[in-house]
């Protein structure tokens, strides 16, 4: 007869960046119920934003999470020029198409280290480290910050990217390709890493479907997902289409944001040789009237703001609903029945941004 | 003997977030990468935090987590540091006006070096760590060791000579005492 136990995970835990709880029910090393307990990062940033005057909050809005910040500025200033009608530059929309996919490579290589470092290789995880050191030089290089890019504003882009620029996202996406494909092979053929992550926390395309899985998530379940097709941004044009991967387990998971590494990075190669020469941005007068539903495909996955404006200079209502929020249901439904070692790997699988999750 | 080299040398440091939004927490991360390589000064980053020397705290201090950084923080063994590490951990940053922040990490554990940033780069944070250790040194050795005051930024330069030199958070002393904001820091918008 074997005894039940319950084991508090986190909210201070080496495998976590960010503090969150799980309370895991154990019968003997298995993992029977999954509990978890949220609130220890949460700010009361939308009631922030309802304070501020509705251009500041690109600031602040940027700053809901600090690993795909842009893309978050990029959504909000989408719905808010939405409201307000106005046309952005095609430059502009490419200029925004270049960072964002800056900060997918970025994110998914962190993505990339943190697995590495749930199942102890730590020897990959500094190398992939090393790797997304290039693609933080060419933010960098292009827009003055590491990771608080903040050249996204309504109406366009505040900063160009200059010709110089230009060539030298084209050489770092060189050097950060050539060494991930010695990463990826690793990531994808090394034996220790293939038995840690096949089969385990598998999710099926039906229960992804039914519990909204979003993101390298769905997409990993066969789901093909993805908000960029909606073209939000010039990607149609370049020819995006979704990685879908068929098995739903953390290998698939990793796999499919190994290989949007380097569609990412094709994106960008691709939009540099199309860059159209427009203004940077529009001018614009008045606030914003009327409510609107701005979505975008962050690294995670979907991203919702609801904003609602009253014609004043404040917001009267910003609501944000992020990736991570959809797929912790997801992965509640994944670690029942897995072994208390795998847990730590399971959760990283889904790339958990808490700070998001929590505002 | 090896005491003495051990936390100059070689401080061991733990990493909470208490409120962040990332950035400063990734910025740690790449701090460990090759190329900024925080273990040539010896440092090495645990995972708990009766094992290290130094706190490094990101993010501001909210209700839900104020209990927990004060555990973390007794659980360290004497002598230790805290870093806090951003705006946000030295005074609440962006958030400072949030319902749930309380302000900076100052509010729940005395801090010996704040690292300015948003986020704080790397060069910055590895900068913070190496002053932890000399402070570290000082207070093994049972020398008076200053703390940091953040004097908040007036508009008027008038120089104020009733100020007083150096504060030391009276919050240390009681856990269990509700964590308020001190006057003049909730006061300035």
């Amino acid at each position: 007869m074997s005894q039940r136990t319950t084991i508090p995970f986190g909210p201070q835990h080496p495998v976590f960046p960010e503090p969150i709880q799980l309370r895991l029910i154990l019968e003997d090393e298995r993992v029977v119920e999954a509990l978890p307990a949220i609130g220890y990062v949460h700010r009361g940033l939308e009631k922030l934003a309802e304070q501020k005057d509705f251009q500041q909050d690109v600031f602040l809005i940027e700053r809901i999470c600090g690993i795909c910040s842009f893309m978050h500025a990029m959504n909000y200033c989408q719905g808010i020029e939405q409201l307000l009608g106005l046309a952005v530059p095609e430059r502009a929309k490419y200029l925004r198409l270049i960072w964002a996919e800056l900060h997918r490579m970025h994110s998914h290589l962190l993505f990339l280290a943190l697995l590495a470092d749930s199942f102890g290789f730590e020897n990959l995880f500094m190398q992939t480290l090393r790797c997304r050191e290039e693609i933080l030089d060419l933010m960098e290089i292009t827009a003055g910050n590491r990771i608080m890019l903040t050249t996204c504003c309504i109406g366009g882009v505040r900063k160009d990217i200059t010709p110089d620029q230009l060539k030298r996202i084209g050489t770092g996406l060189d050097r950060a390709q050539a060494s991930l494909g010695e990463l990826g092979g690793a990531f994808a053929k090394d034996y220790t890493i293939q038995r840690r992550l096949k089969g385990i926390g598998v999710l099926t395309r039906e229960k992804a479907h039914e519990l909204g899985a979003v993101g390298p998530v769905a997409k990993a379940s066969g789901l093909a997902m993805d908000l960029r097709q909606t073209g939000y941004a010039p990607y149609p044009e370049l020819g995006f289409t979704p990685i879908t991967e068929t098995n739903g387990d953390a290998y698939a998971r990793m796999m499919v944001r190994l290989r949007e590494l380097d569609q990412s990075a094709e994106l960008i190669r691709a939009a540099i040789g199309r860059l159209p020469d427009t203004p940077l941005s529009v001018p614009f007068k008045g606030n914003p009237t009327g409510e609107v539903a701005a979505r975008i495909e962050q690294s995670r996955g979907e991203l919702l703001f609801f904003i609602k404006a009253n014609g004043s200079k404040n917001l009267e209502r910003f609501r944000a609903r992020t990736p991570t929020f959809a797929n912790l249901a997801p992965l509640l439904h994944m670690l029942p029945g897995c072994e208390l070692a795998d847990v730590p790997v399971i959760v990283v699988s889904i790339d958990p941004c808490i700070s998001c999750t929590e505002r | 003997m090896l005491q003495q080299f051990g936390l100059k040398k070689s401080p061991w440091v733990v990493h909470f977030n208490c409120n962040s939004c990332n950035g400063c927490d990734i910025e740690l991360l790449a701090c460990l990468s090759p190329l900024y390589d925080l273990e040539r000064f010896g440092v090495i980053h645990v995972g708990n935090p009766k094992h290290a020397d130094v706190l490094l705290v990101t993010g501001s201090v909210n209700h839900r987590n104020a209990r927990v950084l004060k555990n973390v923080y007794d659980q360290m063994p004497e002598p230790k540091a805290i870093v806090a590490v951003g705006v946000c951990a030295s005074t609440g940053g962006i958030f400072r006006d949030c319902y749930n922040v309380l302000g900076g990490i100052e509010e729940v554990v005395p801090v010996d070096v704040f690292v300015p940033g948003c986020p704080a780069r790397p060069e910055a944070v590895i900068d913070g760590i190496v002053r932890a250790a000399e402070k570290l040194e000082l207070r093994r050795r049972g020398q008076p060791v200053s703390r940091p005051s953040l004097v908040p930024e007036t508009h008027e330069p008038t120089p104020n000579p009733a100020a007083p030199p150096e504060t030391v958070p009276a919050t240390l002393a009681s856990p269990a005492a509700p964590v308020a904001a001190p006057a003049e820091l909730a006061k300035t918008p």
